[in-house]
């Protein structure tokens, strides 16, 4: 009996992790899926973040090919992680254009000095209203839209390159 | 270099905690001339890691952004203050402070520490290795602060603005010393139950460590308190946010050590009970570091947080505490059983006074875990706020305070109702005045308000009742500590009951030129105008106060705007008095130009962190007094 | 007092103190442990008048009125397929707006408007660096 009692503070520590275990293994999931996939994009005119590329616009999309959204800032540490998975895209020929999230002109130029630009337009989206429009609610993410101008699918988070495929995948069928 | 440099010293000490943990465990074997060489390990340990930190810390005042860690939380506009600072507000930089705390304690235990029994001594410092070790691989493996980036960022990402604050940019090192201060009583703990040698000079080899590490986490959890009073604009002083229990957790496990390992120094009682207590104040302040290094319960960031980190704190909670609490239960059975004592003592009162804080700490464990529980049970979501915390831990926590009223003045072993009631009767008449003032002259307080004001009355005429009759020089040092630190209790009570019968509050919409009031105060709001700070840009409102008829003065409570990253932070601005605080915040202006206003007049709010105070000092006059007896018992050993 | 009475003695106390904590621990979880529901689970669950809830979604476009006292606002929180009229008093979260998430803490009031004590908007910062964490665990009004 008394024994047995020894044992219990080891018991009620294994209930612990039993529980904490559970919540490691099962994050909840807090990522916001956007409620805007499967339809067209919203219509909106940004201005060009900054003079390098030109502005962006809900009409340079559905031309008939696929392009991929990056919602990025140039104060976002990911955005830095993910710039060179995005650069690689570009050089297999994948259309990427950009909405900078509350951003200045020469914070922009600065970021894609150094980290590379692999935009074809960027658009500046200083009170992030386009950003919320599209169902994103940080950055970075990355739309799908494709050849009619419809929201294919949205990535949340910093694209690395096991993500690459998949995405790629998603530009094909959005042909 | 500085970083590889730095990174080497790191492996040294790695090595080397390595080393005298093997040197230790085969020492207990038989081969008692390898302990000889236990002492200048640690100590070399401890010097090898406070250089890998200070390396760091250079790497910070240099805002060298090729190391990432530094890119990640610095930037070269930073006042040098908050660059030095961001070595440790940051995971990589907190755990790295925390091993250095780790490993120049246990180079202090391995050069101080005589009185201990040799090989109880040598257990204590492998354990105390064996922990480091543990926290070495996190770092090395899972969180290198000296990693490299590349190529090199060309500005720093910033500190957060929220952390920009002196009073922040030194809590967490606080806990850290307290954290780390319970550590070395679990290795004490565990050496004690690897030779079965469980006795007054464990107690008295461990209670300095205790003590320090209560001091700590005293003065940072009521440093902390204050941050979150004056830094968040909501006006409250604790929220019962998981990261705060993390720090109360430890606090309640400490306190209640403390007084555990009094009776086992002095009376030699409590054996078991005392090295289970070592062991849930260290279990409480790696939960604690889990909690808040996993995320798991602080939805807001758990989105950034690196799930691999998490599982690396609960892999090292597991083989600790798990380890610790097996060897417990196969060991503590064989520990000799200690004198014994009359349930009308002051070893009964102690006994008490763990039992109260202990049913604390469950309720407040309970609730921090309980939605995590909740959700892998029946995948309910949902938060335990201050509702359930207050209800449930408030009434445990003054009956507690009433019992702490009477221990002290109770005899050791054994002693007589009667006398006690004797000894007790000037508090309680105390008290039942306070309750007869605040009846008559504050009807309609809420009944813990009430509750808490009369205790606190009777508990500060308690706390120095020991003092009574008494040659106050030739009082021990000590016995001040404790007398002081009650007293602390009871200041702090009542400022607690006051901010929450007596504060008031007024929310407007106001225009410039405009009066408001609050409690004894008229507010005018004078102007609203942009400022700038050296990273931030601001709204600040300008008010004139007065408080009845007195002399006006100006309080400036701002709207920061942080450009990077992105924040907005309120600053409060308040002002204090001898009886209070007057605690205004700017909100956001309306749509027809007004602005919005909120002022609390706080009633003897201060209190709350005076108290806090006085409890540190209690600790830190107790811990000088116990160092000196120890001294002059040793000394007087050594000549005889 | 016998050796063996004094630890029995000493063991009931502890048990009745256990045993106390935890029923005061149960009960005081059972009456104070707010919900989180979203306007359809609220609508389903019906929730009683005065229980303490955490209720979540988005803030419809276009429903933010400010009151003419300038301190409280009424705005409408929606799921996509139910929504909940919410009042609030006090000054919100600075990345509180329309058409984005929020998380309000309150209970409803007889009349079915969820009444807010805190606002908790949804942070969109979210990429903050993760070393942040921990130290920013006071930002958790700003969810």
């Amino acid at each position: 009996m008394k024994r047995t009692i020894l044992w219990v503070p080891l018991a009620l520590f294994g209930l612990f992790f039993g529980i904490v275990a559970y919540g490691l293994i099962n994050p909840a999931d807090r990522t916001i899926e956007s409620k805007m996939i499967g339809k067209p994009l919203p219509q909106f005119a940004l201005p060009a973040a900054y003079d390098g590329r030109p502005a962006l616009a809900s009409a340079d999309f559905g031309k008939g090919e696929p392009r991929l959204l990056n919602v990025f800032a140039s104060w976002c540490l990911p955005c830095i992680a993910e710039a060179p998975v995005l650069e690689g895209m570009a050089k297999q020929g994948v259309p990427i254009d950009a909405i900078a999230i509350r951003d200045k002109p020469e914070d922009v130029a600065a970021f894609l000095r150094r980290n590379g630009n692999p935009y074809q337009r960027i658009g500046s989206d200083v009170k992030s209203s386009v950003q919320l429009a599209m169902g994103s609610s940080g950055v970075p993410e990355t739309f799908v839209i494709d050849g009619k101008g419809v929201i294919r699918y949205q990535h949340v988070g910093d694209i690395r390159p096991e993500h690459v495929p998949t995405i790629l995948e998603e530009l094909r069928k959005a042909r | 270099m500085i970083a590889e440099a730095g990174l080497a010293a790191l492996w040294l000490a790695f090595a080397l905690a390595a080393l005298q943990l093997a040197l230790g465990v085969i020492g207990l074997w038989g081969r008692d001339t390898l302990l000889q060489a236990v002492r200048p390990v640690a100590a070399v340990q401890g010097l090898l890691t406070v250089t890998a930190f200070a390396l760091l810390i250079w790497l910070f005042l240099r805002s060298d952004m090729s190391v990432a860690l530094v890119a990640a939380n610095s930037h070269s506009a930073k006042p040098w203050l908050y660059k030095f600072a961001g070595t440790w507000g940051n995971h990589e930089g907190s755990m790295l402070l925390w091993v250095t705390i780790l490993a120049l304690a246990g180079a202090l235990v391995a050069l101080f520490e005589r009185r201990l029994n040799e090989r109880t001594l040598m257990a204590t410092l492998a354990a105390q290795a064996f922990i480091g070790l543990g926290f070495y691989a996190f770092l090395l493996f899972a969180s290198n602060p000296f990693a490299r980036l590349i190529p090199a960022a060309q500005e720093g990402q910033g500190l957060n603005p929220l952390l920009q604050d002196p009073g922040l940019a030194f809590h967490p090192p606080t806990l850290y010393f307290g954290y780390v201060g319970i550590s070395i009583a679990f290795s004490f703990a565990v050496g004690a139950l690897v030779t079965r040698d469980v006795g007054p000079d464990f107690a008295r080899a461990m209670r300095p460590w205790v003590l320090i590490s209560w001091v700590f986490l005293t003065l940072g959890i009521t440093a902390g308190s204050y941050w979150a009073y004056y830094e968040l604009g909501w006006g409250g002083w604790w929220f019962w946010d998981p990261v705060e229990n993390a720090s109360l957790m430890p606090w309640l496990a400490a306190t209640a050590l403390l007084h555990s390992v009094t009776v086992l120094a002095t009376r030699d009682g409590l054996r078991a009970w005392t090295v289970m207590l070592a062991v849930v104040a260290f279990s409480m302040s790696m939960v604690g570091t889990f909690l808040v290094r996993s995320g798991i319960l602080t939805s807001v960031h758990a989105f950034a947080v690196d799930p691999t980190r998490g599982s690396f704190i609960l892999a090292l909670l597991v083989i600790y505490i798990g380890g610790a609490l097996a060897l417990y239960a196969l060991r503590v059975g064989t520990v000799r059983e200690g004198s014994q004592f009359d349930l009308v003592s002051r070893e009964g009162a102690l006994v008490a006074n763990n039992l109260l804080l202990s049913a604390i700490l469950g309720v407040v464990l309970v609730g921090t875990l309980y939605p995590l529980a909740a959700e892998a049970v029946s995948g309910d979501k949902l938060s335990v706020g201050p509702p359930y915390f207050n209800t449930a831990a408030g009434p445990i926590a003054l009956l507690l305070v009433t019992m702490m009223a009477a221990g002290p003045l109770l005899r050791w072993r054994r002693d007589d109702a009667k006398a006690l009631l004797h000894r007790i009767a000037g508090p309680i008449l105390i008290s039942a005045v306070a309750l007869l003032a605040l009846v008559v002259l504050a009807p309609g307080t809420g009944i813990f308000p009430l509750l808490g004001l009369m205790l606190a009355g009777g508990v500060a005429a308690a706390s120095v009742a020991p003092l009574w009759k008494r040659n106050l020089r030739r009082t021990p040092l000590f016995t001040w500590g404790m007398v002081i630190a009650h007293f602390g209790i009871a200041v702090c009570l009542a400022g607690m009951a006051c901010e929450s019968a007596f504060t008031k509050e007024t929310l407007v919409a106001a225009r410039v030129g405009e009066t408001q009031s609050v409690g004894p105060f008229t507010v005018r709001l004078d102007s609203v105008e942009p400022v700038a700070g050296p990273n931030w840009t601001a709204l600040e409102a300008t008010l004139t106060a007065r408080r009845g008829d007195g002399k006006t003065f100006i309080l400036k409570p701002q709207a920061r705007m942080f450009p990077s990253p992105p924040t907005e932070t309120s600053e409060a601005a308040i002002a204090t008095r001898l009886d209070g605080q007057l605690y205004t915040v700017l909100g956001k202006e309306d749509t027809q130009g007004r602005w919005q206003l909120r002022l609390w007049w706080k009633p003897w709010v201060t209190l709350i962190w005076l108290g806090g105070g006085l409890i540190a000092l209690g600790g830190l006059l107790s811990l000088i007094g116990r160092a000196r007896r120890e001294r002059k018992a040793y000394d007087r050993k050594a000549y005889a | 007092m016998k050796a063996k009475h004094q630890r029995l003695t000493l063991g009931i106390i502890a048990l009745i103190a256990i045993i106390g904590a935890g029923l005061l621990a149960m009960s005081a979880l059972k009456d104070q442990a707010a919900y989180f529901y979203s306007p359809s689970d609220a609508k389903k669950a019906g929730v009683p008048t005065g229980q303490a809830i955490r209720l979540g979604g988005m803030v419809t476009g276009g429903s933010i009125v400010h009151e003419p006292d300038g301190v409280t606002i009424r705005f409408v929180v929606h799921d996509n397929s139910e929504s909940v009229p919410v009042r609030f008093k006090g000054i919100v979260p600075d990345l509180f707006k329309e058409n984005s998430g929020v998380v309000a803490e309150g209970s409803f009031a007889a009349d079915g408007t969820f009444v807010a004590d805190n606002i908790l908007a949804k942070h969109d910062e979210r990429y903050m660096p993760p070393q942040l964490e921990g130290e920013m665990h006071k930002t958790g009004k700003v969810e």
